[in-house]
């Protein structure tokens, strides 16, 4: 390949939408169904134009049962069908927690590795728009815990474009989180974007004195952290997990084998979280690279406030993120 | 059985003259205990030795300079026979030594855990001093609680290096006849070595304040009224105090430039600059001064100065200091522009405290007055870093009951 590709203007939501477009154009068994995906266009407008596009058989609005049409994905996945359920947010999602718990990510133990669920959900998460406690919080962390499924959590446009066909692919379940505040986000995509893998985080920052692990919105607040850092002359590495289950344990410890320090930077709450599962691990498998305590940065253990200074105080923030890697670089020499 | 080492009490020391010794042959001696009195450029150094056992055999006489991790003496532990006399002639043989020292530590500095105290390390310093053979019992550590993190293995490892020498090496020494040492000139060629170096490599700026001394001043004497005669303070406590105060506000200013990098310190070890008598100057480092009250800093100066002056130092407080101060109000000069002492990135000078002239709301009157002044590594912090520093000293210099 020579040369840059060419790239086009777009956003999160643009390239959710091309993602989906593209699944639907590739394989006739894709079937994308959830509340207001059809005529209304998806809560977030994500889907909007496909119903025209692809027809009512494709495009499905289905009744306010989340345990009901997530319970129709996996029996239709089971049938030979490559569904995509879509869930509005994490926070309804409990309601098909037992579908997704006790079926999708249990069938092919239990049917002795018969039968295989490729089945897609997606679904936003996240707090920022003022959507109060019923709508923002961050639970991918929680399905990060069950054996069975993947859960991926695409941070930038080329992700958010890409992942959903590997996804659809896999030949078991997958779980997209995608966090809301970043559906207006702005930025390049490559107009040849294609599928990537979810098998990988990815470093997108390089630095030395500290590994900022980290995913989703969190990223972006990550990485203009590092750039303030850097101007402080504080050297961090921002490492986008972008898939949550299985964790890419390879690319964490090479990470803190060169910085020596670690900062979890996770939206979720911190007790029994992710990002306790990330400290876990690295002070199993690297506690001899260690040269300080691994710090976590996680949302305050409070449902999430809809007021909007309470609610951008209880997630974590750029600001937070420099003072803390401050804090732990500062003792150093 | 274990050799007692000429030790390395300095990055830049590569060998070193016993000048006594404060035991013989056959003397019972233990950890810790002071038992030789070494002469560096830097000026006397009483050395301790780190077994428990009794004195074998002494082969270095006083007098003779020897370069650094020869062996002076040996220790034989309680109750294990002599040495049979061949086996100190030459250099130690394997057997008596069964792991070798590494080759970077030629011999033990000062210990800083106290036996038996668990060292606070960080995982990743242990390893690291584990591949560099570093003993983490000497190692000051900068992390929180005074934890020893990579940055002290790597600048203890370094400072165990002997350094290339400087300029033309010095002749070798007159054998047999070991003459009586210059202590003047090898502490004017020290003080040679790292100005010259503070002023090739470090770009100094300098900002001078001038600070209002009455309400300090007036603090002290109201203090001394409570205090006999021997326990009264000078104004330098105070100095120090609002340097360590200002430190804790502006800690940029405290730490050392290393490997093209700036690092700033937590620990406050103040270098406090003592003139001799026969000409020349020390620095030793009073450690901690955030954590002293004014009686222990009274104390640990009078100490030090009374040690500094009789050049009977320890090494760790000759390689410490996080910031050096210089005090030269004594001898009624006004400013004082510092030469930074490397590795370090700030030295503080003070003036003589006068009557003056002082302005204030609108208006005059006289009051004691004096200049702070501080020379800055312009690598490390910027005018405005410094600003920050002088103006802080000034407000804890307003608070004296606050420091």
């Amino acid at each position: 390949m020579n040369g840059k590709p060419e790239m086009i203007k777009t956003t999160y939501r643009e390239a959710a939408r091309e993602g989906l477009r593209d699944a639907l154009a590739r394989d006739p068994r894709v079937f994308l169904m959830g509340e207001d995906v059809g005529h209304y266009g998806g809560c977030f407008a994500v889907s909007k134009g496909l119903l025209q596009e692809f027809g009512p058989e494709r495009i499905r609005d289905t009744p306010l049962s989340e345990l009901a049409f997530t319970g129709m994905g996996i029996g239709a996945a089971m049938g030979g069908m490559r569904p995509i359920v879509e869930i509005m947010t994490v926070n309804f999602s409990l309601l098909a927690l037992d579908q997704i718990l006790n079926n999708a990510a249990t069938l092919l133990h239990m049917s002795g590795g018969q039968f295989n669920v490729p089945l897609v959900i997606r679904m936003a998460t996240g707090a920022g728009k003022q959507l109060a406690a019923q709508h923002a919080h961050s639970l991918e962390g929680w399905y990060a815990h069950i054996p069975g499924i993947r859960v991926v959590s695409p941070a930038t446009l080329a992700d958010v474009r890409g992942m959903l066909w590997t996804a659809l692919e896999d030949p078991d379940p997958v779980l997209i989180f995608e966090n809301n505040t970043l559906y207006t986000m702005e930025g390049e995509l490559a107009v040849d974007a294609g599928p990537v893998d979810i098998d990988h985080a990815r470093v997108l920052r390089e630095g030395s004195d500290v590994s900022i692990i980290t995913y989703s919105a969190s990223l972006h607040k990550s990485l203009a952290a590092a750039e303030t850092l850097a101007g402080e002359g504080i050297s961090a590495e921002v490492i986008d997990l972008r898939t949550l289950r299985p964790l890419d344990d390879a690319t964490i410890m090479g990470s803190v084998a060169k910085t020596h320090r670690a900062l979890i930077v996770d939206e979720g709450w911190r007790s029994g979280g992710i990002s306790a599962e990330i400290s876990a691990r690295i002070v199993e498998q690297a506690f001899y690279e260690l040269d300080a305590p691994v710090e976590r940065l996680c949302s305050a253990e409070v449902p999430i406030p809809y007021a909007r200074h309470m609610e951008q105080a209880a997630i974590p923030q750029a600001e937070s993120i420099v003072a803390t890697v401050k804090r732990m670089v500062k003792s150093h020499g | 059985m274990a050799e007692f080492r000429m030790p390395s009490l300095g990055a830049d020391m590569e060998a070193g003259t016993l000048v006594e010794w404060n035991v013989q042959s056959g003397d019972r001696v233990k950890r810790g205990d002071i038992i030789a009195l070494v002469e560096t450029d830097k000026g006397l150094i009483e050395v301790e030795v780190f077994e428990d056992g009794v004195v074998d055999k002494i082969h270095v006489q006083p007098g003779a300079k020897v370069p650094v991790g020869t062996a002076l003496a040996f220790i034989r532990a309680e109750g294990a026979a002599p040495l049979p006399a061949a086996a100190v002639a030459g250099p130690a043989p394997a057997a008596v030594e069964p792991k070798p020292a590494p080759a970077a530590v030629p011999s033990p500095p000062l210990p800083v855990t106290p036996p038996g105290e668990r060292v606070i390390a960080s995982p990743s310093a242990r390893k690291l001093a584990a591949e560099l053979g570093v003993d983490l019992t000497v190692i000051q550590g900068s992390g929180p609680r005074g934890a020893i993190q990579r940055a002290d293995i790597e600048l203890a490892s370094r400072a165990a290096k002997p350094a290339p020498p400087v300029g033309k090496p010095a002749p070798p020494p007159p054998p047999e006849r070991p003459a009586p040492p210059d202590y003047q000139a090898g502490m004017r060629r020290a003080i040679a070595a790292a100005m010259s170096r503070s002023n090739r490599e470090i770009p100094h700026y300098y900002l001078e304040m001038e600070i209002d001394m009455e309400r300090a001043l007036a603090w002290l004497e109201g203090e001394n009224l409570k205090r006999s005669i021997k326990d009264r303070l000078l104004p330098a406590v105070l100095l120090l105090k609002a340097v360590a105060g200002a430190l804790a506000d502006v800690p940029e200013l405290n730490g050392y430039w290393l490997d093209d990098r700036h690092q700033v310190s937590e620990a406050i070890h103040i270098g406090f600059a003592i003139s001799m008598r026969q000409g020349g100057l020390i620095t030793p480092a009073i450690h901690n001064v955030d954590m002293l009250s004014h009686d222990e800093l009274m104390g640990a100066m009078r100490d030090l100065i009374t040690r500094t002056r009789a050049g009977r130092l320890r090494s760790s407080e000759m390689t410490d200091a996080t910031i050096t101060v210089t005090n030269l109000g004594d001898l009624g000069v006004k400013t004082v522009f510092g030469v930074i002492y490397p590795p370090q990135v700030a030295l503080v000078g003070f003036g003589r405290i006068m009557e003056r002239p002082w302005a204030e709301n609108g208006m005059l009157g006289v009051r004691r007055v004096m200049s702070a002044s501080l020379a800055g590594d312009h690598r490390a912090t910027d005018g405005h870093r410094g600003s920050q520093f002088l103006e802080a000293l000034n407000k804890h210099l307003q608070g004296p009951e606050t420091l």
